[in-house]
């Protein structure tokens, strides 16, 4: 079978360590580190984190790491609360937030943390997120309508026809299932993937939107909606539970519906 | 300096810095008038932390029973504790509707009644008839109101014709004899610098929770636009009243809403008892936040706490039932079980009083334009400045906000200040020429910080820094407590110049900026316990044990307080406005507060 190495200036090396100052209870740390500056390869460094002197999650550890022990150590994080998104990484293999990711889960097992997969990155856990964001903003995703509301008074919208909204209007664009597709990984200059495709069927099922037609008609192409094969990584990594694989299904149903008319 | 570091121009007519609820309704609003607009922000817009309110934003909609501006006026200006200027008042509670009602036609998906309307809530502090009633005022998205507002009003931008410069930190304003001609900016993702001419500056950078050890606010919640302000010279309000919220989760600090005990849940001691209702007889649990925390310390206090150490509150939502948990609370349910280990529908959820929200900032009048005492004047504005939300001081909340007054805040604001800034200035308008050297200051700083090899760890000084606001300016204080606070915070803000950075890059050099966010909450720290000091009356949040009763006679008006680069802080005063808008609504005189 034919092997593939990275080219020479990806290979990932083995960085620094960093030994623990406290106590028994440690668990280690292996980062992903690369900076534009030094025109160095990546490398991994190693932490060793004393669990008792850490709060609970990882983003706590990452924090411990910074503050204690290595500042130049590069990530996003704002609300660590699992709302605003900025702290999407990849955890032991898997793409979630640091800050609803408990330590105690991994057992005292070696945690590898690495940026969110197949994205650029800009320096250590920080990807560049510049694409994804513009895919989002491509499918239009406020409200178009043609009426006019009345100005002092809100649209009605039944409970029922709210409902339809949950589990899609959640989402916090962190991008863990875009950027643990497949797919996306493959085709992401033209594929929409699950995170913008949830947003667009979140358009589409708004009883208050007036151009589901038009939107139908956006997506109708080979790769915006049908590069989605159903691997569902999306739906199992997702750190607010939703479902985009589901969603791209509906919008799949959807455009096949409106073909059968 | 200049020499050293590269600096790229933009001109635009107005610079909005920050893009929570409060920056995007203003780029929104800016852009839609025609402005050249530019939105500056240190967090992709839908990171910032309008994203973790939970319960909603106040209007007086009426949905859920007959409701009407004016009670919810007379409630804000209760809740303020006489210290809210009430012109300001009557125009946010009046443009609460249409502002509620314009969130909705853009598209945020709030919870509904059974005939269609948007779904409204109890919260503390908002009665009906001057007091008289509960009313359900709050409108809801569930209970992730912030974020559903917050992505929205993002959707809207960028349906606009607005320029986003997304993860660019904010240094300095460019201040040229009193007027305010832009900023300067650093961008982190190239590590470049960038001055954004404008003949309209908006502050809207929100609070600085994170001065305190334990707090609800983002780590990015440092009140950058209130440290620009600062250093500029000017002052900053009201400092001294901190908003310390009931039911932070005992431990992560993480946000509960108001909201669960809106929808009926509410607070046990140690011996079970719901201590609330020997402390606000008539609202109990929906008191106002100032009381509730109060009465939790209290209870504390007096050893009926709960847990080993007997040291927090229990927060019960288990008799709701399933329904309206997963219908009107389910992000509470998940913060719940992640950060505490709580399934609510069974056990009740540790809770104590948490840093949340600073009522004081950047004085400003009603439409969003900085203001400084000049002279005799009190209300001089600052020619090209503005400032909206929570960076700002309008004064809408006074010496305490109410719960769900502070979204609508900031749509309500940050609505008329692009209604000012589209009457002041005239699109395409040429800039004026900057006089040399007039960044020269803040270009040194960046410089040194940058390459400060000082004894200190940045994160060991904040938390030096954290630790005396959370001991010295807490829900209670004393004269004495407030005075060692004044002395132990100077000694801390001294050793700023000793700290040590070990990244000396410019490209995300998020070591420099968590330094530069130091500098910034520094300042604030000073100011807040100085302030807290200073003021010898209890007001709202403000609770000196040695002053408990309001002094109206000599302290119903607002603290300004200014910092010169000695680091001396000084003061002077404003008047409260006791004035209405309009001859539509009477103005509420003092009378006790209780609820």
């Amino acid at each position: 079978m034919a092997e593939f190495r990275l080219p020479k200036n990806s290979r990932i090396k083995k960085g620094q360590h960093f030994a623990a100052s406290g106590g028994g209870n440690t668990t280690t740390f292996k980062v992903y580190r690369w900076s534009p500056d030094d025109g160095e390869n990546p490398r991994t460094d190693t932490y060793e984190v004393d669990l008792d002197q850490c709060g609970p999650m990882v983003l706590d550890a990452l924090i411990k790491i910074k503050d204690e022990m290595d500042a130049t150590l590069t990530f996003r994080r704002s609300c660590r609360e699992g709302i605003c998104g900025s702290c999407a990484m990849n955890i032991n293999g898997t793409n979630t937030l640091a800050c609803t990711t408990s330590i105690k889960q991994f057992k005292g097992k070696q945690i590898s943390v690495y940026p969110l997969p197949h994205m650029e990155v800009i320096k250590d856990l920080v990807p560049d997120l510049t694409h994804f964001y513009a895919q989002y903003a491509s499918i239009k995703p406020w409200m178009q309508t043609d009426s006019v509301p009345l100005p002092d008074k809100e649209r009605l919208q039944s409970i029922e026809d709210r409902e339809k909204l949950d589990g899609l209007y959640e989402c916090i664009l962190c991008a863990c299932c875009q950027t643990s597709c497949p797919s996306y990984w493959w085709n992401g200059d033209r594929y929409l993937g699950p995170a913008v495709l949830l947003q667009s069927y979140r358009w589409l099922v708004d009883s208050r939107d007036e151009y589901t037609g038009e939107r139908l008609e956006d997506l109708e192409d080979p790769f915006k909606v049908y590069r989605c094969h159903t691997i569902m990584n999306c739906a199992n990594t997702c750190p607010k539970g939703l479902n985009p694989g589901k969603a791209i299904g509906e919008i799949k149903k959807m455009i096949a519906q409106r073909h059968a008319l | 300096m200049s020499q050293k570091y590269t600096i790229t121009e933009h001109k635009f007519d107005a610079i909005v810095v920050g893009a929570g609820g409060a920056g995007l309704r203003a780029t929104m609003g800016l852009a839609t008038k025609g402005l050249k607009t530019a939105c500056v922000t240190k967090v992709f817009p839908t990171r910032s932390h309008t994203v973790a309110a939970q319960g909603g934003m106040s209007a007086s909609l009426g949905n859920m029973g007959e409701d009407n501006w004016r009670w919810h006026m007379y409630d804000t200006i209760k809740g303020s504790d006489w210290l809210g200027d009430q012109d300001a008042i009557e125009y946010m509670c009046r443009e609460a509707v249409p502002s509620v009602i314009e969130l909705e036609h853009f598209g945020v998906p709030f919870s509904r009644t059974e005939d269609g309307k948007i779904y409204q809530r109890p919260f503390g502090g908002m009665t009906t008839n001057f007091g008289e009633g509960t009313a359900q005022r709050t409108c809801a998205a569930a209970d992730r109101t912030g974020h559903a507002i917050l992505h929205t009003l993002y959707q809207q931008s960028l349906k606009h014709d607005a320029s986003f410069f997304i993860e660019y930190f904010a240094i300095d304003l460019v201040m040229v004899d009193g007027e305010c001609k832009g900023v300067l900016a650093w961008n982190l993702a190239d590590g470049t610098l960038h001055l954004f001419r404008g003949h309209a500056v908006i502050l809207a950078t929100g609070g600085y929770g994170r001065a305190y050890f334990s707090c609800t606010s983002a780590h990015t919640c440092t009140g950058d636009g209130n440290a620009m302000v600062l250093r500029a010279g000017l002052p900053l309000q009201d400092m001294e009243f901190v908003q310390f919220h009931p039911t932070g989760i005992y431990g992560a600090g993480c946000l509960i809403t108001e909201g669960v005990r809106g929808e009926g849940g509410f607070l046990t001691n140690a011996k079970g008892e719901r201590f609330m209702e020997r402390y606000a007889p008539n609202a109990k649990d929906l008191a106002s936040r100032d009381v509730v925390s109060r009465s939790m310390t209290i209870e504390i206090r007096e050893g009926r706490g709960v847990g080993e150490e007997a040291d927090h509150i229990h927060l019960h939502l288990e008799h709701l039932g399933a329904d309206v948990i997963n219908k009107r609370l389910p992000g509470i349910a998940e913060s719940a079980e992640i950060f505490a280990g709580v399934d609510v529908a069974k056990e009740p959820i540790p809770v104590l009083p948490t840093v949340h929200y600073n009522m004081g900032g950047i004085p400003t009048n009603y439409h969003g334009e900085v203001v400084n005492k000049v002279g005799d004047d009190p209300d001089k504005v600052v020619p090209g400045l503005f400032a909206i939300g929570e960076a700002a001081c309008v004064s809408v909340h006074g010496a305490n906000r109410l719960g769900s007054n502070s979204l609508l805040d900031l749509i309500v604001f940050g609505r008329a200040v692009a209604d000012r800034c589209a009457e002041l200035i005239k699109p395409d308008t040429k800039h004026s020429e900057l006089p040399a050297g007039v960044m020269d200051q803040s270009l040194a700083n960046l410089d040194a910080t940058r390459h400060a090899k000082g004894a200190i760890k940045t994160a060991e000084l904040r938390l030096e820094m954290q630790k005396i606001m959370q001991n010295n300016a807490a829900v209670f204080r004393t004269g004495e407590v407030l005075q060692e606070g004044c002395d132990k915070i100077s000694a801390c803000a001294a050793k700023i110049g000793d700290v040590h950075v070990s990244d000396e890059s410019m490209v995300w050099n998020t070591d420099l900026v968590e330094t530069l966010e130091l500098q910034n909450l520094m300042l604030q720290a000073k100011v807040t316990m100085f302030s807290a000091e200073n003021r010898k009356e209890s007001r709202g949040a403000h609770a000196r044990e040695d002053f408990p009763d309001r002094n109206d006679d000599e302290w119903m008006k607002h603290t300004l307080a200014y910092i010169n680069d000695q680091g001396e802080v000084t003061f002077e005063y404003r008047p409260v406005h006791m004035y209405t808008l309009t001859d539509e609504c009477e103005v509420i005189p003092p009378k006790q507060r209780v609820y």
